[in-house]
C-alpha cells in the first residue's frame, strides 16, 4: 500500500497498556470480508471500541479524548497471531504512524514496516518508564525522529531505537520492497537455474 | 565445514542474494494463496504494471470464509461472495491451479498441502496465513506472510527476509495413552510463553517428535506460531516419505528415487550448536486445556485455573482457583488447520463410538479438506458420529476465527481443537478452551469438561493412542 513518508511524528500518544494485544483484537476476522484495503480505520480494536449493540464503550481509550494522536504506547509482544496484514491497515488508517512497545511479532513487524507505520521497540525497562511518563502527563506531546532514530518523551527523556536501514530508508521515503524484488529479475532467474525445485 | 542446523541449510539453500545488513533475499517454492489475504495483492501487482512472476508455483484454495454446509449451493454473505469470485476470476487470469468449493482437493491450504503431496521436504513454502508452520512437519522452511509479503512472492517468487535464530526443541521419551500431539504442543507454550519464539525458527526433535505420525508433527509446527515462532520444523525420515508416497503430486518413479536420496540427507548436524536450546519429557505430560484467552494458558485437565490474569478470568467467567474439570461446556468444534485431518476424526470417533452426544452441546465436526470428508465416510467414520448424534460437515475454517456463520455466541463455552482462544477469536465474547480430539469428545459426551483416560476404550480403530503410526 502506499504510504505517506515519516521523517519527523510529533504528536500525543495513546496508551493502552495491555500485554500480548493479537492482531485479532486489534481487527476482528470478520472484519476482513473486502478485497480493498482501505476502510478498516473504524473496526480498529472493534470488540474493546465498540459495546454488543454498536455504541462506542466510553470507557475504551479511542473514545475518550486522549483517544487521537499518531503514538500508541502498548505492552509486550504486539500484534501477536494472526498474519492479517488488515491490523496494519486499521492501526494507519485511524492515524497511527508509530507503535511503541517492548516486543512486536515478526509478522506483524513486517506488516507494519511495508506499510508506513514504524514499530518502535524499547526495552521493558525504559517502556515501563514511558508509562509512567503519560500516566503523569497524558496530553504531552512526544516526538520521533526517524532520522536520527531519536524518541524525546515529554521533552524528557531521550531513547535511541533501532531500525534496519533499508527499511528506515523504505519509511523515510514512502517506498516499498515490492520494486526491489522486482528489479532482481536477472539474479533470480540465474537462481532458478541452478536450483531445480525437486 | 562448519556444521549447520537444517534449519540454515535449508535457508542457504534458497538464498538469492545475501545483503550488508545481514538480511537475505530468500527464494520461494512453494505459495499457497487463499480468499482473504490474497485480493489486495493482485490488485497491487496489476497496478504496478507486474506480470504474476511463477503461476505454476502457486495454488489457490477457498477455505477461511466459505459455508460448511450446502457448499454446492453456497449461501454466503455479499461480501465473503465477491473475495470467493474475486479469487476465482484473479486465477483465471494469471493461470493460478485453484481448489474451488466441491473441488475433490478444495480443502483447508495447510491440509490440502501435505495431502496432495504439494508440500515436499527441503522445500520454502509461504502462504498469507500464520499457520503455515504446519508445513514445517516435513523439513521445510515454511511461514505465514502478509499481504505485502504476497505480492511480493508474485511479482518475483522471493522475499526479502532478516535470517531469524534457531531454537531447538527436545522432547525425550513417550506420550501416555490419552495424550496427543495437540497436549504435547499446549504443554511445550505453557511452558516457554507465547513470546519465546519471537525471532527464532524451531527445530522439534526427540524421541517424542519421532514417534508422532505426520498429522502429529503437523499439530505440533502448527502452533509454534503460538509461541511466537517464525515457524516450526521436523527432519524428515522413513515416517515423512511413508506419508509422502504415491500423493497425488508427489513425484514418481525415478524422480522419486532422486527426490529421497536428497531428503535423506536433511538434517541438522550432529555438533552443531543452536541459538537457544530447551530440552522436555514427553511422559510430563497429561491431557491439557486452556482456561485463558491466549494459548499459553494452558493446564492439565487436572488442574486448577490460576487466579492472576483477572482481565482473562472476567472474560471467561471464571473465578481463580477452582478445578477445570467439570466445568460446562456449550459447544464442540473438531476441525481446523491444527486438529482437521483424518486421525483427528478418527481419534474422535473411536471415543464415541457406541456413546451420546450430551443433551445441549452443539457439536460442529468440520473435515480440513474434501479428501478427509470422503475418507470419513468410507472409513465409516461418519456413521459412527451420526449414530453418537453428531453430524459431519463440509471443508473449511469455520469455527476457528468465524468468519462464516460458524460463530460461537457470546458467554458460550467452546472445547475446540483449534490453535486460538483470543477474547473473541470464535465470535464476539465466544469463550474458547483449546483441547485435543479426544479431550472435545470427553466434554461431548458429558457436556462439561472430562478427562479422556477416564475411559480409553479400544475400538475397531484401536486404542487411541499418540504413537498411532501411517494413515490410509
Amino acid at each position: 500500500m502506499s504510504f505517506e513518508p515519516i521523517t519527523i511524528i510529533t504528536s500525543k500518544v495513546v496508551k493502552l497498556q495491555v500485554d500480548n494485544i493479537d492482531t485479532d483484537r486489534i481487527i476482528p476476522a470478520r472484519f476482513l470480508k473486502s478485497v480493498d484495503s482501505s476502510g478498516f480505520g473504524k473496526n480498529l480494536f472493534h470488540d474493546w471500541r465498540y459495546r454488543p449493540d454498536g455504541s462506542p464503550d466510553p470507557e475504551f481509550v479511542l473514545n475518550k479524548p486522549e483517544g487521537q494522536g499518531q503514538i500508541l504506547l502498548t505492552g509486550k509482544n504486539f500484534g501477536c497471531g494472526s498474519s492479517r496484514e488488515h491490523a496494519a491497515w486499521a492501526l494507519y488508517q485511524y492515524g497511527f504512524r508509530v507503535i511503541i512497545s517492548s516486543g512486536f511479532a515478526d509478522i506483524f513487524r513486517t506488516n507494519a514496516l511495508n506499510n508506513g507505520l514504524l514499530p518502535l521497540e524499547v526495552g521493558a525497562d525504559t517502556l515501563a518508564l514511558l508509562m509512567d511518563m503519560h500516566q503523569a502527563n497524558p496530553s504531552a506531546p512526544w516526538t520521533v525522529d526517524l532520522q536520527s532514530q531519536q524518541l524525546t518523551a515529554d521533552r524528557q527523556l531521550q531513547t535511541a531505537f533501532d531500525i534496519n536501514p533499508f527499511r528506515k530508508h523504505c519509511l523515510i521515503t514512502g517506498s516499498d520492497v515490492i520494486d526491489y524484488l522486482a528489479s532482481l529479475k536477472p539474479q533470480i532467474l540465474e537462481y532458478e537455474t541452478n536450483h531445480p525445485i525437486k | 565445514m562448519k556444521s549447520k542446523t537444517l534449519f540454515d541449510k535449508l535457508w542457504d539453500q534458497h538464498e538469492v542474494l545475501s545483503l550488508e545488513d545481514g538480511s537475505s533475499v530468500i527464494y520461494i517454492d512453494r505459495h499457497f494463496i487463499h480468499e482473504v489475504t490474497s485480493p489486495q495483492a493482485f490488485a497491487g501487482l496489476e497496478k504496478r504494471g507486474l506480470p504474476f512472476f511463477r503461476p505454476d508455483q502457486a495454488i489457490a484454495t477457498m477455505d477461511h470464509n466459505i459455508p460448511t454446509t450446502g457448499q454446492a449451493n453456497p449461501v454466503m454473505g455479499a461480501e465473503s461472495g465477491l473475495q470467493v469470485s474475486r479469487l476465482r476470476e484473479n486465477c483465471a487470469k494469471h493461470g493460478i491451479a485453484l481448489f474451488g468449493m466441491t473441488h475433490p482437493m478444495n480443502g483447508i491450504v495447510h491440509v490440502i498441502g501435505p495431502e496432495l503431496g504439494l508440500t515436499r521436504p527441503g522445500m520454502t513454502i509461504v502462504c498469507g496465513d500464520s499457520h503455515t508452520s504446519t508445513h514445517g512437519a516435513f523439513g521445510t522452511i515454511a511461514f505465514g506472510i502478509g499481504t505485502s509479503e504476497v505480492e511480493m512472492v508474485m511479482a518475483s517468487q522471493c522475499l526479502l527476509q532478516r535470517r531469524p535464530k534457531t531454537m531447538r526443541i527436545n522432547i525425550g521419551g513417550k506420550l501416555s495413552v490419552g495424550v496427543t500431539a495437540k497436549d504435547l504442543i499446549l504443554y511445550l507454550i505453557s511452558k516457554l510463553g507465547t513470546g519465546a519464539g519471537t525471532g527464532y525458527f524451531i527445530e522439534f526433535a526427540g524421541e517424542a517428535i519421532r514417534l508422532l505420525s505426520m498429522e502429529g508433527r503437523m499439530t505440533v509446527c502448527n502452533m509454534a506460531i503460538e509461541m511466537g515462532a517464525r515457524g516450526g520444523l521436523v527432519a524428515p525420515d522413513e515416517v515423512t516419505f511413508n506419508y509422502l508416497i504415491h500423493r497425488e503430486f508427489s513425484p514418481s518413479g525415478e524422480q522419486w528415487e532422486q527426490a529421497l536420496s536428497g531428503w535423506k540427507l536433511l538434517k541438522s548436524d550432529d555438533d552443531v550448536v543452536f541459538d537457544r536450546e530447551e530440552t522436555f519429557d514427553a511422559s510430563d505430560v497429561a491431557p491439557m486445556i486452556t482456561w485463558g484467552t491466549n494459548p499459553g494458558a494452558g493446564i492439565p485437565i487436572t488442574g486448577t485455573i490460576p487466579d492472576n490474569d483477572l482481565k482473562a478470568l472476567a472474560y471467561m467467567g471464571w473465578n481463580g482457583g477452582e478445578k477445570i474439570m467439570d466445568q460446562k461446556i456449550d459447544y464442540v468444534f473438531v476441525g481446523s488447520c491444527t486438529n482437521g485431518r483424518i486421525e483427528d476424526l478418527r481419534e474422535f470417533a473411536s471415543y464415541v463410538q457406541g456413546h451420546k452426544k450430551a443433551d445441549g452441546v452443539t457439536a460442529w465436526i468440520v473435515p480440513g479438506s474434501k479428501k478427509v470428508e470422503l475418507q470419513a465416510r468410507e472409513e465409516g467414520i461418519e456413521e459412527i458420529l451420526n449414530e453418537a448424534g453428531f453430524e459431519l460437515r463440509e471443508p473449511g475454517c469455520s469455527a476457528c476465527l468465524a468468519m462464516n456463520d460458524d460463530k460461537i455466541p457470546a458467554g458460550k463455552y467452546c472445547i475446540s481443537t483449534s490453535n486460538r482462544n483470543f477474547e473473541g477469536r470464535q465470535g464476539p465474547g465466544a469463550r474458547t478452551l483449546l483441547a485435543s480430539p479426544l479431550t472435545a469428545a470427553a466434554a461431548a459426551l458429558t457436556g462439561r469438561i472430562s478427562d479422556p483416560r477416564r475411559s480409553v476404550i479400544p475400538t475397531k480403530f484401536g486404542t487411541p493412542s499418540p504413537t498411532t503410526k501411517g494413515d490410509e
